[in-house]
């Protein structure tokens, strides 16, 4: 009793080892540290959101060019003269699609240019062409406007992908050709041309001379139904500047055009260093002055197999690839991973055995899935002779790595299963097997599902065991069965984040996505059977 | 549940059965280099788009590998093809014919290794000699071979710039690295070196100065865009496609262009091959195809579809002799 009377403070209340200053300190402490806790927790949350909405908002914004194509509508003469109906097959397609885009330039002739203007049109066009009238023969016999697919580069600038593009304004003072077309020179009424030059990288020689070289921005010059690119520029007498300069396209006449009737287009990435040349970008914009560019929706994209081309290039061939191989994962996976769990979780004796094949098997879902991948190649195509780059060898090597998942996850909601089920099913005169089979399965099935179907997730985004079995591999043929040569989807991304091409930038990122939407769909599923049908006890 | 169960069982054991007993193959296979991987991929392509036979099949598995898997014997399961970026080793020819594999040589073109920064960076003029110094793991100092003690360009030489020495390259698995090492590091090795160790010319440093960044050469060029005192070493294909980013230098005074690889002059270059199973010939349909479309005009000429995707072409004496050797299916060492 001493000791609390001498632990009264000096207010008269009774001051304990849970109310004295040093208490309240540990609180304040307690209380600090839990605030603390919560906002460490807060700022990881938002720290690993900030990351996802940043890797998503750069997929996205880099695949969302990619899921449109541009299109240039052609006149294609497919008359008798030019495709003989009775050998479809032996038609020259491209030179036909190239005459027609040929034709729309007629003040082209050299063979060189000739090359460029052709180089505008995706090298495929041929096949959709040949493809197109087997589909509808009704097509053959005059001149048809086909919307021709247009080439990676040219799609690209399109696009605004690959130049740089600058100001489209009008030139305010008059300007005077000398000639229509060649190099020829270009008066211009007032000197603000050279400021302009200075500033896109043109360089000062002798007498204020200035030199525009392809390292320079392009400045091109568009009057009298025409346009010139300049080379040099120098002053000349009355504040003029005389301008010499490259006619890509021919000028109707040598007359002066007004103040405000000439349009000065500024390409600023050089025409070194950027893939598409001016003659091509100029060819373009007249195609699309005139209406004749399209841009679509890419059905190539979404519904052909692979191509070395960008334009040609599409994911279909990857994803029926991935949906055959997981069929066999999961024909193989499912069955002997439920039984196997059934088996161990219902049946097996608890003895040293059956430790050891459980420590086993959770071992096994941890082993790195190159080591499934050369197993696969030692067993399944060394030993057995199976075929290489097939969706049946590339299921098996998969459903071996899902196996593990799969047991796991199903011993775990067997396990579930509240003992009182199997007591009251063996209580009135049910088997074994009928106790298993009719009441503790149904019952774990919702648990079951979802393990495999996280189980299948994350083996539809493998490629590493692929990578032994030849399945990361070029394969342009849409598999039709399971023994045919075959890709998947990561492996897909694989190699287009791999191509030089500029134009398989786009496509990764669109593949990328559509292999986020199966995952989310898959996961999604899990989620809902989960929800659904999860039973509590 | 029980029914589902064993019938998906069964199925399960079916497809396993049917699959031991696959059917004759019809469809071409190739193996080998990443870097001819490109070209090798276009030529399937188009052969594929005219409907005469099955798109190939064409895996990159790197030179080595590629070998390795041609090599293997003759038969259904062993690829009809393979590529490589160097010419096939002595022991690799006998494994060859060891196995009863006749390889039929095709020399399809040039590749120029080059050495290239980002635009954003500094343009230099290398000689081998200042390369080999700056990433040879040992070199010579006063006579002596020391640990390589260079870390900045202008140490190696005066004229060069004052930046740390950072190289990002391909690993030793990879035939560009082979090529650097064999063009490069072998040809400019310093006596000293050469006479301490047989094998010290080949060998990189490993002190962080090169690092070696993987078999993807996008990778490189990614990286080299972030960071523009990096250097890179790949093949000319991606300095091509990357113009608008990259910028070659010049080794030995000569720049990395098409026409320099093309006549030789560029001195950092290599020749690539695609190698064809004679025995294969008549058995696998469409072998013949696919030789002709490679070594047609259309393809592998100075105007064909490779040289747009950057394979530099062979002159052309040169070109009738490798596709006549290669239309009369003339097998190595018979």
């Amino acid at each position: 009793m001493t000791d609390a009377i001498s632990s009264f403070g000096a207010v008269g209340r009774p001051v304990s080892i849970h109310t004295d200053d040093a208490a309240k300190a540990r609180l304040k402490g307690r209380y600090r540290t839990e605030t603390w806790f919560k906002w460490l927790g807060a700022a990881a949350v938002a720290l690993a959101g900030l990351f996802l909405v940043l890797l998503l908002s750069t997929i996205v914004t880099q695949a969302i060019p990619a899921l449109r194509q541009n299109y240039v509508t052609l006149p294609i003469d497919l008359s008798a003269a030019k495709v003989d109906p009775a050998k479809l097959d032996e038609v020259n397609y491209d030179a036909i699609a190239q005459e027609a885009l040929t034709a729309k330039f007629p003040d082209v002739t050299s063979r060189q240019d000739k090359r460029l203007l052709r180089g505008l049109i995706s090298t495929g066009t041929g096949v959709f062409l040949r493809k197109d009238i087997a589909a509808d023969p009704g097509m053959l016999g005059g001149t048809v406007d086909y919307a021709v697919p247009l080439d990676d580069f040219a799609d690209l600038y399109l696009k605004g992908l690959l130049a740089d593009v600058g100001s489209d304004e009008a030139i305010s003072t008059t300007v005077t050709p000398s000639q229509t077309s060649g190099d020829i020179d270009l008066t211009f009424g007032d000197d603000a041309m050279l400021a302009l030059a200075r500033g896109h990288g043109a360089t000062e020689g002798e007498n204020g001379m200035l030199t525009l070289t392809s390292g320079a921005s392009s400045l091109l010059v568009a009057f009298n139904g025409g346009t010139v690119k300049l080379t040099a520029l120098s002053p000349a007498a009355n504040g003029t500047v005389i301008a010499k300069g490259t006619v890509i396209e021919a000028l109707d006449s040598t007359a002066p055009a007004a103040s405000g009737q000439a349009f000065l287009r500024v390409i600023e990435t050089p025409e070194a260093s950027r893939k598409i040349s001016d003659k091509m970008i100029v060819w373009l914009d007249r195609l699309k002055s005139a209406g004749l560019i399209e841009s679509r929706f890419n059905s190539i994209f979404f519904f052909t197999g692979a191509s070395r081309e960008p334009e040609l290039a599409g994911v279909w061939g990857a994803v029926v690839g991935s949906f055959l191989t997981m069929i066999v994962t999961l024909a193989i996976a499912f069955p002997i991973g439920v039984s196997a769990a059934i088996y161990l979780e219902e049946f097996a004796p608890k003895n040293r055995l059956t430790t050891m094949i459980e420590v086993n098997i959770n071992n096994l879902a941890a082993v790195p899935s190159i080591v499934f991948g050369l197993l696969g190649l030692a067993v399944f195509l060394n030993f057995f002779g199976m075929p290489r780059s097939a969706p049946v060898v590339g299921g098996m090597v998969l459903a071996l790595m899902t196996l593990p998942i799969i047991i796991i996850a199903s011993r775990a909601s067997l396990r579930a299963v509240p003992p009182s089920i199997r007591e009251a099913a063996l209580g009135i005169g049910a088997s074994k097997v009928q106790t298993v089979f009719h009441h503790v399965l149904p019952l774990a099935m919702p648990g079951i599902m979802t393990g495999t179907i996280l189980g299948m997730a994350h083996a539809l985004g493998e490629t590493a065991p692929l990578l032994m079995i030849g399945m990361v591999a070029f394969i342009v043929d849409i598999p039709g069965g399971f023994t045919d040569p075959a890709t998947i989807l990561p492996v897909q991304i694989f190699m287009w984040a791999d191509f030089p091409e500029a134009g398989f930038q786009q496509k990764t990122s669109a593949a990328i996505l559509i292999l986020l939407v199966f995952l989310v769909i898959m996961n999604a599923i899990a989620v809902i059977l989960r929800r659904r049908f999860e039973r509590r006890w | 549940m029980k029914k589902f169960l064993l019938t998906a069982s069964a199925a399960a054991l079916a497809l396993a059965a049917s699959a031991g007993y696959a059917a004759a193959r019809d469809q071409i296979q190739i193996v080998g280099s990443s870097t001819v991987f490109p070209f090798t991929t276009a030529v399937a392509e188009k052969l594929g788009q005219s409907g005469k036979i099955k798109t190939p099949v064409v895996e990159s598995t790197g030179t080595g590998g590629g070998m390795k898997l041609f090599c293997q014997g003759v038969g259904e399961n062993t690829a009809d093809f393979t590529n490589a970026s160097r010419a096939i080793k002595d022991s690799e020819l006998k494994t060859c014919k060891a196995n009863g594999v006749t390889p039929v040589e095709i020399k399809v073109g040039f590749d120029g290794i080059v050495l290239a920064n980002s635009k954003a960076g500094t343009v230099v003029d290398l000689t081998k000699e200042q390369i080999f110094k700056a990433l040879a793991k040992n070199v010579a100092v006063d006579g002596k071979v020391v640990p390589n003690p260079y870390k900045n360009w202008s140490d190696v030489d005066s004229s060069l710039p004052a930046t740390k020495i950072e190289v990002l390259g391909p690993p030793p698995t990879s035939g560009t690295r082979d090529a650097f090492v064999e063009l490069v590091m072998d040809a400019a090795c310093q006596e000293e070196v050469k006479a301490a160790n047989e094998k010290g010319c080949g060998e990189i440093r490993e002190d962080g100065a090169f690092v070696e960044a993987g078999e993807n050469d996008n990778l490189i060029v990614q990286k080299l865009e972030a960071n523009p005192n990096a250097f890179g070493v790949f093949g000319f294909s991606f300095l091509d496609q990357n113009a608008d980013k990259l910028q070659g230098h010049k080794v030995d005074g000569v720049e990395p262009t098409f026409e320099n690889i093309a006549s030789g002059d560029y001195g950092v270059s290599r020749s690539l091959f695609v190698y064809a199973k004679k025995e294969h010939v008549g058995v696998i349909p469409g072998m013949q195809e696919f030789i002709a479309e490679y070594t047609s005009d259309a393809a592998w000429g100075p105007d064909g579809y490779l040289a747009d995707k950057g394979l530099i072409p062979l002159p052309d004496a040169e070109r009738a002799k490798w596709a006549e050797n290669a239309k009369a299916l003339k097998g190595m060492g018979s």
